[in-house]
């Protein structure tokens, strides 16, 4: 059964489209049907992260005002012939997008995939409260730094009040994905532990994905992180949040500091 | 493990501390009108029916503390033609 899922945060820059094509490809590499949907008109990025930025004819908005249908506006990824991008248009105005093209785009897209993945925009405008619309679940991307998880509070509240399933009186399942962490931070104390953020926000935990360079290279490239270096710490990360995310029970792993070559050598610490 | 967190010092507990009391304070009041709005609108009618004040010299402060918090409302009121603007209006 067809499985909606909104990566959303509130605030920006948090790793929502990084985590949305890391999760994607890592659902897709071990064998569902898996699109990958930009909700960020005007700014769309998804298709640069999965590197399709080149391939792009028609978008979401040219489906729902009917210059396309879906088979064509849908690329399909170079590596995973079961991933696909159903880009955003970087042209028109966000006011493009309505609510019942939006539930016509869904209802059509729930008959092909088996997860289709919504990358919301930053903020709680119309494009955010519209990627969550139609959402069973919600991926809660947060960095454990003050602004992010108050904001991530707030979106929790919109997804309790705006999407479909709530005024259905249903739930929409949240899931906390913890991005940038960095353990010689939180070895110091300056930065907010996984534990303070779970008990705040009061949501469970789908992954803690480290900071690390190997998601900055995978984005250079266009490839994301799970495919670009798969035995990469955050790969790692993603690939277990995914198996989470499908239900499987694995054991949380929370990065620990790691040391340099010199660092084991000294008994120093990498900083 | 708690007094090791004791012993380590840093920012994270303030951070946790201030996020606690703001988020405590923003679920109470997320489905509820704006109860600030509300209050300053109110208020200014009242006194607006007895003095006159131009709408830009009210300041209003607020500081929210964990057990009182504080409203403090300034109005700059001209003297002189205070009283005569009140009575003909």
């Amino acid at each position: 059964m067809a499985h909606v899922v909104v990566v959303t945060s509130g605030k920006g820059g948090v790793g929502k489209t990084t985590s949305t094509a890391a999760l994607g490809a890592a659902l897709a590499h071990d064998g569902d049907r898996v699109v990958v949907v930009d909700f960020d008109v005007g700014l769309r990025n998804l298709d640069l992260v999965l590197g399709a930025e080149r391939r792009v004819v028609f978008d979401l908005i040219s489906v729902i005002n009917g210059v396309a249908k879906l088979s064509q506006a849908l690329i399909r990824d170079k590596r995973l012939e079961n991933l696909f991008l159903l880009p955003a248009s970087q042209t028109r105005d966000k006011d493009a997008l309505t609510e019942e093209g939006i539930a016509g785009v869904i209802a059509e897209l729930r008959d092909r995939f088996d997860w289709i993945i919504c990358d919301s925009p930053a903020g709680i405008e119309r494009g955010a409260t519209l990627a969550m619309r139609h959402a069973d679940s919600a991926i809660i991307v947060t960095n454990p730094e003050v602004s992010s998880v108050r904001d991530s509070d707030r979106i929790i509240g919109l997804l309790d009040s705006k999407t479909v399933r709530a005024e259905r009186g249903e739930r929409v399942d949240k899931h906390l994905l913890i991005t940038r962490y960095h353990p010689v931070r939180a070895a110091r104390g300056d930065m907010l532990s996984i534990d303070d953020v779970l008990e705040i926000l009061l949501t469970p935990l789908l992954g803690i994905i480290p900071e690390s360079e190997d998601v900055l290279r995978a984005s250079n490239v266009g490839s994301p992180v799970t495919l670009n270096n798969p035995l990469s710490a955050p790969a790692r990360a993603y690939y277990d949040a995914a198996r989470r995310l499908r239900g499987e029970e694995i054991a949380m792993h929370v990065p620990n500091e790691s040391k340099s070559l010199f660092g084991r050598l000294f008994g120093r610490k990498a900083a | 493990m708690n007094l090791l967190k004791l012993l380590r010092r840093g920012s994270a507990p303030v951070a946790r501390e201030r996020l606690q009391l703001l988020l405590a304070h923003e679920r109470s009041t997320r489905s509820q009108p704006d109860l600030l709005g509300l209050l300053r609108e109110e208020i200014l009618d009242v006194i607006k029916r007895h003095v006159a004040f131009e709408p830009d010299k009210v300041h209003i402060k607020m500081d929210r503390g964990r057990s009182v918090s504080t409203l403090e409302f300034e109005i700059e009121i001209p003297n002189g033609i205070t009283i005569s603007l009140a009575r003909a209006s």
